[in-house]
């Protein structure tokens, strides 16, 4: 969860000069060391977002959906079992984490392409109208897609096995 | 002044937008086949477990790795054939934006839920 944090964080910076670099009318108003440190940014939001998706599906994911023992009681420590085990839990899965686990996948494929792109044609980008158009698009959806994660990953993941119980809501506040 | 002497006007892109375009276009088929593959494996038993490709990760593990697979491979095609080309990418990114909010369609589990 830590890396989606972070690349969340990443995002609107990486949004904001992603605009500036790609609309800003002289090459002169860009500085080389500043093409540089958005080639350098982008890339490092590129890892952040594949090592988020695959340790989010290879690691934590597969410990929300373990399968407790026959007859268990205690489903605090099987998450998946535990939300899908109440009517008023069960939306987190069936909306919250159907739709996480999924769209998350956007924000690494889109911010890759956008990456390409900015490295490949560097400020030569701004001659490209439509181009720049479609990665400030593509930017912005990876934005919104690792939101929904974020969003979604932490009240699922931090509600449901840190804190247990049967009925999980958004204002709880202290009872939890 | 390029190499061959002409003045680049500040208009003109001086690299062919084939490259850049094969990147948005296949990163728009990757989301759509990411999404085609979960609703597939949502909505057929047989799909879902063909998709299994690590069982502690289940369906998800076959969705993403084969749609990162198709993604990859079609950015590899189109690039090879594209990179050199000034194409129509007015075209191309309305198809790739088309299939990004295809994809993010399908992944909403209120809609898939109304198949």
């Amino acid at each position: 969860m830590g890396f989606g944090a972070l690349y969340l964080l990443a995002c609107s910076g990486a949004l904001a000069e992603l605009y500036f670099f790609t609309t800003a009318p002289q090459a002169s108003e860009t500085a080389p060391n500043r093409e540089r440190f958005l080639k350098v940014y982008l890339i490092a939001m590129v890892l952040l977002a594949w090592v988020a998706v695959l340790t989010g599906a290879y690691v934590v994911y597969p410990w929300y959906r373990a399968i407790p023992p026959a007859g268990s009681a205690d489903l605090s420590m099987f998450p998946q079992r535990l939300l899908i085990s109440s009517p008023t839990t069960i939306g987190w899965h069936s909306f919250g984490m159907e739709w996480k686990e999924h769209v998350a996948w956007f924000a690494p494929i889109s911010i890759t392409m956008v990456a390409f792109v900015v490295i490949r044609y560097g400020r030569g980008l701004r001659n490209h109208r439509q181009l720049r158009a479609a990665v400030l698009c593509f930017a912005l959806v990876s934005f919104l897609a690792a939101g929904v994660a974020g969003l979604f990953g932490a009240l699922i993941d931090k509600q449901a096995p840190v804190q247990g119980g049967h009925t999980i809501q958004l204002s709880a506040g202290g009872e939890k | 002044m390029n190499a061959s002497g002409h003045a680049i006007s500040p208009d003109t892109p001086a690299m062919p937008n084939g490259s850049g375009a094969a990147a948005v276009l296949s990163a728009g088929i990757g989301a759509f086949a990411l999404a085609v593959l979960a609703f597939a494996g949502d909505k057929s038993a047989a799909v879902k477990s063909l998709l299994v490709f690590y069982k502690p990760t289940g369906p998800l593990s076959g969705v993403t790795t084969a749609a990162i697979l198709i993604w990859l491979f079609t950015w590899g095609i189109l690039e090879w054939r594209w990179r050199n080309r000034t194409v129509a990418v007015g075209r191309t990114n309305a198809i790739a934006l088309i299939l990004l909010g295809l994809g993010l369609v399908l992944t909403f589990p209120p809609f898939v839920d109304l198949f």
